[in-house]
């Protein structure tokens, strides 16, 4: 092979590269775009009168993800399955995003920590590398760290909002989601990176507590509470 | 280690109250026993990144090496042998790669390819190297990848993956990706180079104009594609332009001067000239 036509061999596969990193990156434009509704229809629970509409709130929301789940799919047949994370880059950061906004609606819900499996129910999409389109264990990490960090702005909006039991339970949810980020031995990766800020989400809840157990308004709550 | 032990000290004070709680009841807890099984995913994939980390470094070394035998090939009178003996030495490059191979087995390959790219490059660059010093061509990226196939040997740890019916080899296969390929040949034009300003002093007057005709055409090929190809080749582009334009001017100092100078004299002439050009790169 010549040294001209081994050229235009690999700028054949270059701009075949490219052609699918376009049409990628236009999926994932739109997903984006679904993603920040959802989460400016959850930003609402910030608000005084947001917290009365929490189980309204979500089921808007998960309505929302179907049109998530839609997307997904069509972001599957853009590229060969098995090159996954030669293109993740291009949807990671929506991913995490979207593994948030499903940690949250969960926590809204049930209070609880979304499992990864039911992300990627919510996502509509595999857990298992070997089965397709995934949810890698970073991204759902990451998801995670943000949904602590929307969980201590909610604890102090709750008690703005005249709730002061709420600001306890999340106060409990983060410590044990602390712990549990404690098990991970991070390199100094992005993850390390988000996860380092945990501890100030930590910082501001155990604060929030300690105002209202010092001025006694958490009291009646706790002893009902922790039976 | 000690810096994160750093920050972590003030948390651990305060959390010391939960921190307790948390060890009596919650240590069953589901979200508990969900991490545990991430730090085990986690530190999977780590341990397998460092360790093709640790191979890259060692074929990027072996590498280095064998493009230092080669630079040889100018001083010898036995060409043939350093090119035997640098053939060696890429085969123990290959073991290399092959075990990188396994370590990818079933894996997608780009999730590590940051971990291995520079040694596959380094590879690429010795490879072709050695092929341009043989056959005077550009090597093809089927010819490197259609000698990273490894027959594996039947009996071997296959057995209890149950799905390889015993006796029968199974291949295994290396694939250097085009932008490897191409950012590894990107490299070999600073090899050829040197060893274009290395043959003059050793009175070759063919070498340093088929050098130039082979640059040439590999600069064609580099703008042709321009940048459509990754960010780190638009890089290399201009560290290739400067390779080429020092082959160039030696040959130009050959074609007007070689008549001129006696041909025992020439090497004085291009050794101080090479001297001035290390220079250069040192400032640049």
């Amino acid at each position: 092979m010549s040294v001209p036509e081994m050229f235009s061999y690999i700028q054949g596969f270059l701009s075949a590269d490219q052609e699918i990193r376009e049409d990628i990156r236009k999926v994932v434009q739109v997903l984006e775009q679904t993603a920040r509704e959802i989460l400016t229809l959850l930003q609402s629970v910030h608000q005084p009168s947001g917290f009365k509409e929490i189980p309204s709130k979500c089921a808007k929301a998960r309505e929302l993800f179907c049109t998530v789940r839609t997307h997904l799919g069509e972001l599957k047949t853009k590229f060969p399955v098995e090159q996954y994370y030669r293109f993740h880059e291009h949807w990671r950061f929506v991913l995490q995003r979207l593994a948030f906004l499903a940690a949250f609606v969960v926590y809204l819900e049930s209070e609880s920590l979304v499992t990864r499996d039911e992300v990627a129910q919510i996502l509509g999409i595999e857990v298992v590398r070997e089965k397709g389109f995934h949810l890698d264990v970073e991204d759902y990490l990451a998801g995670v760290l943000i949904m602590a960090s929307e969980l201590s702005r909610l604890a102090v909006n709750s008690v703005t909002a005249g709730d002061y039991s709420r600001p306890l339970r999340i106060s409990n949810f983060i410590n044990e989601l602390d712990s549990g980020f404690r098990l991970l031995n991070l390199k100094n990766d992005p993850l390390r990176k988000r996860y380092d800020g945990l501890k100030y989400d930590v910082k501001k809840i155990e604060e929030v507590v300690y105002d209202l157990s010092i001025r006694g308004l958490a009291k009646e709550q706790e002893a009902g509470g922790d039976k | 280690m000690s810096k994160r032990e750093g920050e972590g000290c003030p948390r651990m004070k305060t959390t010391q109250k939960t921190d307790d709680r948390d060890t009596g009841a919650n240590l069953t807890s589901p979200v508990i026993a969900a991490f545990k099984v991430f730090q085990q995913d986690l530190d999977t994939k780590h341990d397998k990144h460092e360790r093709l980390v640790k191979l890259s470094r060692d074929i990027t070394i072996e590498s280095k090496r064998t493009i230092f035998l080669l630079h040889r090939v100018t001083s010898v009178p036995d060409v043939e042998e350093v090119l035997n003996e640098a053939d060696l030495k890429l085969d123990g490059v290959r073991l290399k790669i092959r075990l990188i191979a396994e370590e990818l087995r079933g894996e997608d390959l780009y999730q590590y390819h940051r971990a291995f790219t520079p040694g596959i490059q380094e590879y690429v660059e010795a490879v072709s190297f050695h092929h341009f010093i043989r056959h005077r061509t550009l090597i093809s990226l089927e010819e490197i990848n259609t000698k990273l196939v490894f027959i594996k040997e039947p009996e071997a740890k296959d057995a209890p993956e149950g799905q390889q019916p015993m006796g029968t080899t199974q291949v295994l296969t290396f694939q250097v990706t085009p932008t490897d390929y191409l950012l590894g040949v990107a490299d070999l034009t600073g090899e050829l180079m040197r060893i274009c300003i290395s043959s003059v002093g050793n009175g070759d007057m063919d070498t340093p104009f088929q050098v130039s005709m082979f640059l040439r055409q590999i600069h064609d090929g580099f703008s042709y594609i321009g940048n459509t190809g990754p960010y780190e080749v638009s890089k290399k582009l201009h560290t290739l332009r400067q390779s080429l334009s020092k082959v160039e001017d030696a040959c130009y100092t050959l074609k007007v001067r070689g008549s001129e100078i006696p041909k025992h004299m020439l090497a004085d002439v291009f050794s101080s000239k090479t001297a001035m050009m290390d220079q250069d790169e040192g400032v640049a």
